[in-house]
């Protein structure tokens, strides 16, 4: 056994393992990427369908994609830019590369993520007469712990919520996680989000009173979670206001784009 | 050489790699808030062990002696890989729940112990009922812990609700301890205290023993 352990054996074992093990490695990754790029598509995309309240069990999500047109928007002037191949746009890489993003002074930072793309990618539902009948908008934002990464959907007329949601974060399971709450994600729909052209919508301490005058821009507060929630009610604002998707909704209300 | 019976029930029980040689802890608690990630992770942890103790047994006479953790961790790192990107291919969900923890499974404790105690020994075929019977021990404690968590901490069972919540309108109020790691510390805990109720051997021997307590002699 002596032998193994010449500097001649060493070295052939250690090249050998390696070269062996590397065409194990790089085989896998090879045959099986198609598939995985499959899955992240379909994974994408069922988030969106989720966030605008579209998705259904049972149907394809292919299918239920394909009345989504995905366009790029150009966040400084609010309007539809073809510049950006949207298949291709990663706009989280974007959004760190300070090529193609801008850094946010402290009173611009709402949402607390120091920079924002420069392009973003909306989904345009259409109905069947080619209207847009709904407005699907990536949203994120800090809030206790993690960044949350979520969409919110809103109608044709860029004021009305259709939905919410968040396909990635890393809040407290039971409190801050509590986002994820179906029941919780159902108060959303049918609120509004401008009020005298501000952005008002926002989370509450405590359940909405519906008889409250402000009830249509108030969100029900997630007990236990007031960070979170704080950083909810943040983000929504920071995305919809004059940094996020604003021009571009008073661009589409106005008919310039 | 012990049966290929003892071989692969051995480590469930009387031999827990988690409960009595305490490795493999970290993902124990990291990964078992939902049953059904839970098992994901003991499926994908059990192949690596029993084909990393398959291959290092393979070539266990032609590994030299110093760079035989080398080696070992370079098997198990490329099956680490490979389980990684055949969970990204066809259980992509889960896979996103399970993140880092997949690739974690490189240090798992449990995989490289069983090379170097058993693999790096034993032939090839022993190796891999071995690994399979650790990543069973591993596995029991695991479920064990995952099924305490999902059901009392959020009043489900793999995904499918069994408590209703008081947030849900239901009646039950959960346990918002249980979904986070530290409770899996309690839960491992009490499964190794009441797995040594059963099987006395396996207690330690006390480190120290408190002396009497003697009172200060005056003026000695």
């Amino acid at each position: 056994m002596s032998s193994n352990d010449s500097i001649k054996k060493t070295l052939i074992v250690a090249f050998s393992l390696c070269i062996v093990c590397s065409v194990i490695v790089s085989t896998a990754a090879v045959l099986l990427k198609p598939t995985q790029e499959i899955n992240k598509t379909l994974d994408r995309k069922r988030n969106i369908l989720a966030a605008a309240g579209m998705l259904q069990e049972g149907v394809s999500v292919e299918d239920q994609f394909a009345q989504v047109t995905t366009r790029v928007v150009d966040l400084r002037t609010g309007t539809f830019s073809d510049t950006v191949d949207p298949e291709k746009f990663d706009q989280r890489k974007a959004a760190k590369d300070p090529a193609e993003s801008m850094a946010l002074s402290a009173a611009q930072d709402q949402a607390k993520i120091s920079r924002r793309e420069n392009y973003a990618l909306v989904y345009l539902v259409e109905d069947g007469q080619g209207d847009i009948d709904k407005i699907i908008l990536p949203i994120h934002g800090y809030g206790l712990w993690s960044t949350l990464y979520g969409f919110i959907a809103l109608e044709a007329d860029g004021n009305t919520v259709a939905g919410l949601g968040f396909y990635e974060h890393g809040e407290t399971p039971g409190l801050g996680g509590e986002v994820d709450n179906p029941r919780w994600k159902a108060v959303w729909p049918g609120k509004e989000v401008y009020r005298d052209d501000e952005v008002a919508i926002g989370l509450i301490k405590g359940a909405v009173d519906p008889s409250n005058a402000s009830a249509a821009w108030q969100i029900d507060g997630l007990a236990g979670a007031t960070l979170t929630a704080r950083g909810v009610t943040n983000l929504v604002q920071f995305w919809l206001g004059e940094n996020g998707f604003e021009p571009f909704l008073n661009n589409l209300k106005s008919g310039e784009v | 050489m012990e049966s290929v019976k003892e071989t692969l029930t051995g480590p469930i029980f009387k031999n827990n790699p988690i409960a009595l040689q305490i490795l493999g802890i970290c993902s124990a608690l990291a990964v078992t808030s939902s049953l059904q990630v839970t098992l994901v992770m003991c499926v994908a942890l059990t192949v690596v062990t029993a084909f990393s103790g398959l291959f290092v047994s393979v070539i266990r006479n032609h590994i030299p002696g110093s760079i035989r953790i080398i080696v070992q961790m370079v098997i198990i790192a490329s099956l680490v890989i490979v389980v990684d990107q055949f969970l990204k291919a066809y259980a992509y969900a889960i896979s996103k729940q399970l993140s880092v923890f997949v690739g974690l499974i490189i240090t798992n404790c449990i995989v490289m112990g069983r090379a170097e105690a058993f693999a790096m020994k034993n032939p090839p075929m022993a190796s891999f009922i071995d690994g399979v019977g650790n990543g069973l021990g591993y596995s029991v404690v695991l479920i064990v812990v995952a099924v305490i968590r999902e059901l009392f901490g959020a009043g489900k069972l793999m995904g499918f609700e069994i408590l209703p919540l008081v947030t849900d309108g239901g009646w039950y109020n959960p346990n918002g301890l249980l979904l986070l790691p530290p409770s899996a510390f309690f839960l491992i805990g009490l499964f190794i205290w009441a797995l040594r109720s059963f099987h006395k051997e396996q207690e330690e021997a006390p480190d120290f023993k408190l002396a009497k307590h003697t009172p200060v002699q005056e003026g000695a």
